[in-house]
């Protein structure tokens, strides 16, 4: 074995141009391992950049003959194949947000949507397949880095493995490349670009969603608002809620409102906290507040978090509520002895 | 810069303007303690509309005015505290629990009133 | 890249009202709402206030900050005063939300996204807060 193959079976991280140039020249050099972020964040950056090149064929050999090879090759080792990926992925630490299963499973259908595409040559199917796997991982917490960095991984794992198979042939192995390598970007370009749409597209349903959620704050009443709260409430809408509510309290002049959580499943104490603050800067600004509708268990989670609940005023349902918030508006001086 | 405190009756007013030092706070705290004293007053109302930001020191100082007040028999009400205002005071832990607040001098005046009416 | 740096020195109370002022006006600028704007003036009240009452002079400083996918502003008030001697106890609650103990660093630390304290006894006190816009 020469000199040059040995240093080739050392590398680790191709930068793929700079390699072939080494290949064909008589350069010695030393490869460094960057690292697969820093490999990303350069391959990406050189992906970006890249047009669609037309693959330059240095024998002649028919491009579709070379593409039939690689294909076949990826399809024998497969399994080997699948699973130094899936290793890579846990190594790299990236989809921390599924388990070792989920991972595996969705290795395979990438794979072999992977190797379909660079057989077929057509990216269509690629693209669907792309937004569909990131309709399930985006709710799971799956970021634009980790599936760029898991698909440039794949990549680098199958390349390694044309470096290993065509080692003795540098020519053939420089003509499988260029075969290889613009498909190869092609399809990190249409996973990626797939995600990220596919993100933005969620990002702009959740801003409608929490636009439709977004309750009016009603005034019933002179001096009497009411805040229905439906749904889920996250920390963001809360505090979107408790802003909306201090400023319907200073243009309605509030001095009784109504905060009906009877349509809240839950709410963690992040949430239960915004609740109680919402009260207290409701007061601040003259108003006093009936909580309605308070379930077991949020009345729970408010205890939990120290809240003393004798001191909140909470009435159980909506109707007696505000039953309560209009004896306190009509302003009626009530004696000691009337409690409630 | 010194506060300028009116006289309404049985309630004075005290407008405090947004960049206010602590001398200035320590100059109103005096100013109306001794006004209290001299008008025999039965209610004093604090404007902070134009407070743009209520801080530890802000919240403490006007708590000691109102309990100073108290023990000259007469009771105080803040007013004017603007909603994003109330809202990084209760995230600071400023709840002035023990001093009433009304949403702006109407309704200051308004709480007064009634409570004058239930303490004769 | 923090193109934009304002450097206010705290040695009186007067100076407070000063920060916080700047603060807000550098909030505003970076496109927080009226209410972040309102918090981030707050914190800085509260900071420059325990420079004045602990350590008589410091430095409140502001910086634009920014990462790969926003920016923020972010506030490092810091003083050459006796320090903090139970740093743990200090960022304890309770200490401080009666608005009349301690440093009401708690507080702030709600107020805002990020907080770190360094303080060495005899030497001094530096806290660095950021928020973020979102």
């Amino acid at each position: 074995m020469s000199k040059r193959t040995q240093v080739f079976t050392q590398v680790l991280y191709p930068d793929f141009p700079l390699l072939r140039a080494l290949f064909v020249s008589d350069i010695p050099y030393v490869a460094l391992e960057a690292g697969p972020t820093k490999c990303a964040d350069l391959a990406w950056r050189e992906l970006m950049a890249k047009r669609d090149t037309p693959a330059t064929n240095l024998s002649g050999e028919p491009q579709s003959e070379l593409l039939r090879e690689l294909v076949a090759h990826l399809r024998q080792n497969r399994t080997q194949l699948r699973e130094e990926w899936v290793q890579r992925i846990t190594e790299t630490r990236l989809l921390t947000a599924m388990t070792k299963e989920e991972i595996f499973a969705e290795a395979t259908s990438v794979y072999d949507s992977y190797v379909e595409a660079l057989e077929t040559e057509t990216f269509e199917a690629l693209q669907a397949y792309a937004r569909n796997l990131s309709e399930r991982i985006i709710p799971r917490g799956v970021e634009t880095h980790e599936v760029v960095g898991i698909v440039l991984l794949l990549r680098d794992v199958l390349a390694r493995s044309l470096f290993a198979k065509y080692q003795t042939d540098f020519k053939k192995l420089n003509r499988i490349l260029d075969a290889y390598e613009p498909a190869a970007n092609r399809i990190a370009n249409t996973v990626a670009v797939g995600f990220v749409q596919e993100r933005e597209r969620v990002i702009r349903q959740q801003q409608e969603a929490i636009r439709e959620l977004s309750t009016p704050v009603l005034q019933v009443r002179e001096r009497l608002l009411i805040l229905p709260i439906i749904g889920v409430i996250d920390p963001q809408r809360a505090r979107q809620l408790t802003e909306q509510l201090l400023r319907g309290i200073r243009t309605n002049r509030a001095k009784v409102v109504v905060i009906d959580i009877t349509g809240v499943a839950a709410m963690d104490a992040t949430v239960a906290n915004n609740l109680v603050q919402t009260v207290e800067a409701s007061r601040l600004l003259g108003a006093t507040v009936i909580v309605t509708g308070l379930s077991p268990e949020i009345a729970q989670t408010l205890v939990t978090i120290g809240v003393d609940l004798g001191k909140m005023n909470t009435v159980g349902d909506l109707q007696g509520g505000i039953e309560q918030a209009e004896r306190l508006v009509g302003y009626k001086v009530i004696p000691a002895t009337e409690t409630r | 810069m010194e506060v300028p405190i009116l006289k309404q009756g049985k309630v004075l007013i005290a407008t405090i303007q947004a960049a206010l030092s602590d001398a200035d706070l320590e100059n109103l705290r005096r100013g109306l303690v001794e006004q209290v004293v001299k008008f025999r007053s039965l209610g004093v109302i604090v404007d902070v509309t134009s407070m743009d930001v209520m801080d530890s020191f802000a919240s403490r100082t006007l708590r000691e005015i109102a309990h100073m007040i108290r023990l000259r028999g007469a009771e105080t009400v803040i007013v004017g505290i603007q909603p994003e205002v109330a809202l990084a005071m209760v995230q600071l832990g400023l709840t002035l629990e023990d001093v009433a607040t009304a949403l702006d001098l109407e309704e200051g005046l308004a709480y007064l009133n009634e409570k004058f009416k239930t303490t004769n | 890249m923090s193109d934009v740096e304002i450097r206010v020195p705290i040695n009186s109370d007067q100076d407070i009202v000063g920060a916080r002022q700047k603060g807000r006006t550098l909030a505003a600028e970076l496109g927080f709402s009226a209410a972040d704007a309102t918090l981030i003036a707050t914190a800085i009240s509260e900071l420059a206030r325990n420079i004045v009452s602990y350590a008589r002079r410091g430095e409140i400083q502001l910086q634009r900050i920014q990462n790969t996918v926003r920016q923020g502003i972010v506030v490092i008030a810091s003083d050459q005063g006796p320090g903090i001697r139970d740093v743990a106890q200090a960022l304890q609650d309770g200490f401080s939300t009666s608005g009349s103990l301690g440093l009401g660093l708690p507080g702030v630390r709600r107020l805002m996204d990020d907080f770190e304290i360094a303080s060495i006894p005899g030497q001094g006190t530096t806290v660095t807060v950021r928020k973020w816009r979102p």
